[in-house]
């Protein structure tokens, strides 16, 4: 079943350390497909976070091979497209949230996918609503309650559309309620494709469809 | 949270508050630069009055003005008791082996008279406009992005660092840190310092990171942009004619 379906994330033999670290990734090996929704967890320290920032780009590794959406990736260059097309949602939404107003962050990332103004503010309102976010464009992102930062940090990044979703922690810290909210989001739109780091093991087994260990430098499926 | 740069003159209702960003900017170069080179009284006299007329339409609060210039003068004041001993020049006054010279006290003045005067006018063009309105300003009048995002980043950040400093100082506070003259307290301190240094560097990485994910290639966006008024038009021209006339009056 799997094989017929197309591989978006191939990473073959992978090594990566931190300058003056021992190896964090040794003879690493990960596949991940169209439509599939797992979940990451694995000790701290174990490298998750890494994991993502190798796929996107924000780090590179030592040695070894990574194929994004069916072509190799090795120089900066041949991430942009990576990126364009992988939403990365960062642990800290102090990180993600940069602009004056919840509207120019939310557009930020269309318009640099050269969306028209016009194409933009209609991403902008349809964003929003499916966020649940109506009336929060012109609030100042700083002024933001914790839990509205991390919805509108996904809302940043949903904004652009992408084939695949990275979610970095997106439970830590939320309440109940919100966390309900993220899980109705994820479901509403069952054709993403994601892969999320968390601890929340309630939050995993509603959203996803299986779950991987990451411990050691090896990945495995639980 | 506690905001730290206020912006207390950017909200009202005055003719200079509805103005064109870009007018102001444009009028607030020309006339910087004119203050700037010119040396003659009369000119810089006029040029004083330039700026108390703008402030006056500005309609802003006189208490926080002059607490501003305040801030500015105690720096000249500095130079006060440099330039009038260190010039040479005809003196006027001998106080043992310090001379004082008519020249020190001339230029002294002339760069009191500037100074006052370009911040008088700067207050009442570009604290009327929102720190964003001026960031947008300057991108509709191509100045360098690079400036740009300096400008912007830097008022950006600096809320942020000073909620991490909050936080620092929280956690100094709940360990029962008090702020003595000893040893103990300088080193904490510089350890603040130096931490926030890291963590600010850290999270200006992140940042760079987060904006790599979502496509950028150097360029910010413009969500709403200025109309053009009329009175933008004619309120420029006879800004900047005015200052011309400073320049060309004999």
């Amino acid at each position: 079943m799997r094989e017929k379906k197309e591989a978006l994330i191939k990473i073959n033999d992978l090594f990566f350390a931190y300058p003056g670290q021992d190896y964090l990734f040794k003879n690493f090996n990960f596949l991940f497909f169209k439509g599939e929704k797992i979940g990451l967890i694995g000790p701290n320290g174990s490298g998750k976070t890494t994991l993502f920032h190798l796929i996107m780009g924000l780090l590179f590794p030592t040695r070894g091979k990574m194929e994004i959406f069916g072509k190799e990736r090795k120089t900066e260059r041949d991430f942009t497209e990576v990126r364009e097309r992988i939403g990365l949602v960062f642990q800290d939404p102090d990180d993600q949230l940069f602009s004056p107003t919840v509207a120019e962050d939310i557009i930020f990332g269309p318009l640099n996918l050269r969306k028209s103004q016009p194409e933009a503010k209609k991403i902008l309102k349809e964003t929003l609503e499916t966020l649940g976010l109506s009336g929060f464009e012109d609030r100042i992102t700083y002024n933001l309650s914790y839990g509205e930062k991390r919805l509108v940090s996904l809302a940043t990044v949903w904004a652009m559309q992408p084939e695949v979703l990275l979610l970095d922690e997106p439970t830590t810290w939320l309440d109940d309620e919100t966390i309900v909210k993220i899980i109705q989001i994820l479901k509403r739109n069952s054709d993403l494709s994601y892969i999320i780091i968390s601890h929340d093991k309630y939050f995993l087994k509603e959203t996803t469809g299986s779950i991987y260990l990451l411990d050691r430098g090896k990945i495995k499926e639980l | 949270m506690i905001n730290l740069i206020e912006e207390k003159f950017s909200q009202g209702g005055s003719f200079l508050h509805r103005l064109d960003p870009r007018v102001k900017i444009i009028v607030i170069i020309v006339f910087s630069v004119v203050v700037a080179v010119t040396n003659r009284y009369k000119s810089l006299s006029f040029a004083l009055l330039f700026a108390i007329v703008l402030i006056i339409m500005a309609k802003l609060r006189i208490r926080e003005i002059i607490f501003r210039l305040v801030v500015v003068n105690s720096f000249i004041f500095l130079l006060w008791l440099i330039l009038p001993f260190t010039l040479s020049g005809i003196i006027i006054y001998s106080m043992g082996s310090l001379n004082i010279s008519l020249e020190g006290i001339n230029y002294a003045f002339l760069i009191t008279l500037k100074s006052n005067t370009i911040v008088l006018a700067s207050l009442a063009l570009l604290s009327t406009s929102p720190i964003f309105n001026l960031v947008h300003a300057l991108s509709h009048l191509r100045f360098p992005d690079k400036l740009i995002h300096l400008f912007f980043f830097t008022y950006r950040y600096i809320q942020t660092i000073h909620s991490e400093y909050i936080r620092l100082n929280n956690a100094l506070k709940i360990r029962s840190f008090k702020a003595q003259t000893n040893f103990h307290t300088y080193r904490t301190y510089a350890y603040l310092v130096g931490i926030m240094l890291i963590r600010s560097y850290d999270r200006s990485q992140r940042v760079y990171n987060a904006m790599l994910c979502r496509g950028f290639k150097g360029k910010f966006w413009i969500l709403n942009h200025f109309s053009f008024k009329r009175s933008d038009l004619i309120s420029g021209i006879i800004m900047v004619s005015w200052i011309i006339g400073l320049v060309l009056y004999p």
